[in-house]
């Protein structure tokens, strides 16, 4: 067990754990934010995907002591109420089904449009293309991250 | 189709100042799940869900269907406030408890949900109308045909009165309860809600990470537990070593569990209970395991291949033998043969199976993502030896349900594990425990005779159909064909000669229900082959099953399951001309179309894909649905897309294959569903229909296959007969 300190969606915690605990199992079990998604373990599916320092990354892949000092945001960081474009087209094109998959697909978008605000649709499927959706609602996502572009462009 | 068996009962528990009225729906079209669930005593009551009114005016409907996606929530609160004309917003549906004392029915599966609710809740809905404007029309001393009704006021304007429900609730609680059966209903045309695109109530939720699914739930002091299953179906551990996974930090306990038999059907393993999923996960790394592989353990994909082809080479059990296929296929016609092979799948839902309880001595509390709460109450409770009201369980969101969680296997488990821990447990499944331990879509294999004449007129139609059935896992004493044939035992074309035979191939491995059942294969197989006879009649795929949906003018449905060829031309004509179909596509590029109704819903697609060499991309699809009367088109469309998807997957991608018993594929790298820069652009077109309410969970996915292997004979003449498709091995 080692001392980490952690800055998750800017706020500061100090836990005991392994060092090889994959960020995925700290962020759900030891702090209960269980936005962020188990799906393969594998960094095969992007169910875990979170930001770290802004870049979209697989936490379960991601072993906690390699976090360092760099923030992380999870889904819970994104808005306090939905407000984050991508949310907020995420709602207008009412992408999710079943949702299990969403908070990762939301993180990988949010981190493309961040560097790439007029992302094409090769550039759509670049940066989704490690995001399983298996209720099938890509062609939304994709709808969803045009929108999105869009309003974050009109200063919305 | 007509559907007969809907009834509507009716009865009032009257509270204080509020109004409860019990609904009972009809019955599924799906000879349902349930029937492979142990015998049920009829139950107490006759009502699966209560419509509550409360003395603020806001209703609640109380109901045990499972939110997996399919906006379910959404739809029931949208037929209610239609008829009892509310304000959308004053409709909540919330989860029942799992009473089986109370409700009747309690499962979400075989695409009824909406087809079971929707004439029942509308009567429900009306009925609380009903008594609101008697009510009020008593309070005023005015006629009732001279109030009106409005998102939940009712109004009187001769006096220029009005009363909220709210307001109205005490005195309407106090009325007898209009008949039922003869309570008005509203005209179709006056639908504010109803067949209008409505926001599904569970998104919010869903894009914040605030949605509760099964393995979000966190209780105080809760453990967690990972199984190591013996990798082939009835093996168990021989022998096992504790002392590494004992040693791994976090990690509290290790036992072994039996396998529990035939309904239930686990696997039974090495169970590692730890204070964090991680610690579990390495415990169970750590453990050192001989495993006695059983008496399945050389059980191949190969085998099983074998053993289906030469199934389907033999006489099989005659399902349907229309005029004398023999006679005509030996009589000189321009013939046809074809065998298509499909394989094992896995459902693959992008939430691992899981599980949250906690045993309390004499009762139990179990927290689960589950299709078929009273079946994991039950088993849970035979497990436990409690009686099943002695255990609560709380059904959360599922992510992904598609028949995997209808299963009682890991509720088995939980109980188990829960039994020996004595504190709250979440039994955590990986990804690779998910994969190699489901209950899998079954192979077929697939042998088509069939025969043109010299016009292109088709005069036989003989498909022998194998397949690793369903039933034939289930309960070997039931007829093996229940739930393969559907979808080819109705082949809908008017051909004077079919013959449908079955046979059954045994096999170790776990089988259930994958979205659509046995409508997955043989749609694929269906419409594939009727392609090919187009093809050989020299006849246009589209033009040649047109002219072979013939509805006779005395044409009367035989049973639920019965195709209206009429409705299933309708679709065919819109998808063709949405899709432009004869219009010209570059060289390379083909269209296919393919027709198939399921569970009530009639749907035709198009794909238009171009080849290149070993290689193709579906550049388009266009989905033309007739579900009935739709009640959310946002769902329908959202249901065709992801149904599509889902069998694309299938056609393109995924197998599940054995060797030495054991699955092969562990995880994503090796069963990798279709991805966004896959995915093709599709378009849904709805048909406005007055029908019955088809189901929507399901019926897009079987037309979806054929509709693109067809396509890619068009592009390049090669004709796909095995999924998942390769062209080079065509």
């Amino acid at each position: 067990m080692s001392a980490i300190h952690l800055v998750i969606n800017n706020n500061s915690h100090d836990l005991e754990v392994a060092p090889d605990t994959p960020l995925l199992w700290v962020l759900r079990d030891k702090l209960n934010m269980t936005g962020t998604k188990y799906g393969c373990g594998m960094g095969l599916c992007g169910a875990c995907t979170v930001h770290l320092d802004g870049e979209a990354v697989r936490s379960c892949q991601t072993p906690v002591s390699s976090v360092g000092a760099k923030k992380i945001t999870t889904i819970e960081g994104l808005s306090a109420n939905n407000t984050h474009p991508v949310q907020r087209a995420w709602i207008a094109e009412q992408v999710p089904q079943c949702g299990y998959c969403q908070p990762g697909q939301i993180m990988s978008a949010a981190a493309l449009l961040a560097k790439t605000p007029k992302p094409s649709d090769t550039q759509i499927d670049s940066a989704m293309g490690g995001n399983l959706c298996r209720c099938g609602m890509y062609q939304r996502i994709r709808k969803a991250i045009h929108r999105a572009a869009q309003s974050a462009g009109k200063g919305a | 189709m007509a559907i007969t068996r809907r009834r509507f009962v009716l009865e009032s528990a009257v509270g204080a100042g509020a109004i409860l009225i019990g609904i009972h729906f009809g019955e599924p079209l799906m000879r349902s799940q349930e029937s492979d669930k142990a015998k049920k005593k009829a139950p107490p009551n006759p009502f699966d869900a209560y419509i509550h009114v409360k003395p603020d005016g806001k209703v609640s409907l109380i109901v045990a269907k499972s939110e997996m996606g399919q906006g379910i929530k959404t739809g029931l609160a949208m037929i209610l406030a239609e008829e009892a004309e509310l304000d959308f917003n004053a409709v909540s549906v919330d989860q029942a408890d799992t009473r089986p004392d109370i409700y009747t029915h309690m499962g979400t599966g075989g695409s009824g949900s909406t087809m079971e609710n929707f004439m029942p809740l509308r009567r429900a809905g009306a009925t609380v109308r009903e008594l609101m404007i008697t009510a009020a029309a008593a309070k005023w001393k005015v006629p009732k045909s001279e109030c009106e009704v409005k998102k939940g006021v009712v109004r009187h304007e001769n006096s220029s009165r009005h009363a909220s429900y709210g307001e109205l609730v005490e005195a309407a609680s106090k009325l007898p309860l209009p008949d039922q059966e003869k309570v008005e209903l509203k005209d179709e045309a006056d639908f504010e809600l109803i067949g209008h695109a409505t926001p599904r109530v569970d998104i919010p939720a869903k894009v914040n990470g605030s949605a509760q699914f099964g393995s979000d739930v966190r209780v105080p002091d809760m453990l967690f537990a990972m199984v190591a299953r013996c990798p082939t179906f009835g093996g168990k551990a021989a022998k096992f070593d504790v002392s590494k996974a004992k040693a791994v930090p976090g990690v509290r306990d290790v036992f072994e569990i039996p396998s529990l038999g035939r309904g239930v059907f686990t696997a039974g393993g090495v169970v590692v209970v730890a204070d964090s999923t991680w610690s579990a996960m390495k415990g169970k790394e750590a453990l050192d395991i001989t495993w006695d592989r059983g008496s399945a353990a050389s059980e191949s994909t190969e085998g099983m291949s074998e053993a289906l082809r030469q199934a389907a080479q033999k006489p099989g059990k005659r399902v349907r033998n229309d005029g004398n296929v023999d006679a005509v296929l030996s009589n000189g016609a321009k013939k046809v043969d074809a065998l298509y092979e499909l394989p094992l799948l896995a459902h693959a839902t992008m939430e691992p199976m899981n599980i949250t309880i906690d045993v309390r001595g004499n009762e139990a509390e179990v927290w689960a993502p589950t299709q078929s709460p009273d079946w994991v109450q039950g088993t849970v409770a035979q497990v436990l030896g409690l009686k099943p009201p002695e255990v609560i369980v709380h059904t959360t969101y599922l992510g992904g349900g598609f028949g995997r969680r209808y299963m009682a296997d890991f509720p088995g488990e939980a109980a188990q594990i829960g039994k020996i821990v004595g504190k709250p447990v979440q039994l955590v499944w990986s990804r690779e425990d998910d994969m190699t331990h489901d209950f899998y879509r079954p192979a077929t294999c697939h042998r088509f005779a069939g025969a043109v004449d010299a016009k292109g007129h088709p005069l036989a139609w003989f498909h022998t159909l194998a397949s690793t059935s369903i039933r034939g896992f289930w309960d070997p004493t039931a007829p093996p064909e229940e739930q393969e044939i559907g979808g080819a035992v109705q082949m809908p074309y008017a051909i004077p000669n079919v013959r449908l035979e079955f046979n059954d191939v045994s096999s170790a491995v776990p089988r259930a229900w994958w979205r659509s059942v046995e409508n997955s294969f043989n749609g694929f197989a269906v419409e594939s082959f009727i392609d090919e006879l187009a093809h050989a009649a020299g006849k246009d795929p589209y033009e040649f099953r047109r002219g072979l949906l013939v509805k006779p003018a005395n044409w009367k449905p035989k049973n639920d399951d019965d195709v209206d060829p009429a409705r299933l031309r309708g679709v065919l004509e819109l998808a063709a001309k949405r899709a432009g179909w004869g219009r010209p596509l570059p060289k390379g590029s083909g269209r296919g179309i393919a027709a198939f109704c399921s569970f009530g819903s009639y749907f035709a697609e198009v794909a238009e894909v171009t080849v290149n060499g070993g290689n193709f991309k579906i550049d388009r699809m266009v989905a033309a649905v007739d579900c009935g009367q739709i009640v959310n088109p946002e769902s329908v469309r959202s249901q065709t897309e992801g149904a599509i998807i889902y069998g694309l997957s299938a056609a393109l991608k995924n197998e599940i294959t054995l060797k030495n018993g054991a699955i092969e594929q562990t995880n994503f790298d090796a069963y990798d569903p279709i991805r966004i820069d896959e995915a093709p652009p599709i378009e849904v077109h709805l048909t406005e229909s007055k029908e019955d309410c088809g189901g929507m969970g399901e019926p897009a996915l079987p037309p979806a296959a054929p509709a693109v292997a067809n396509a890619i004979f068009a592009a390049c003449g090669l004709r796909l007969r095995k999924m998942p498709f390769q062209l080079k091995s065509a």
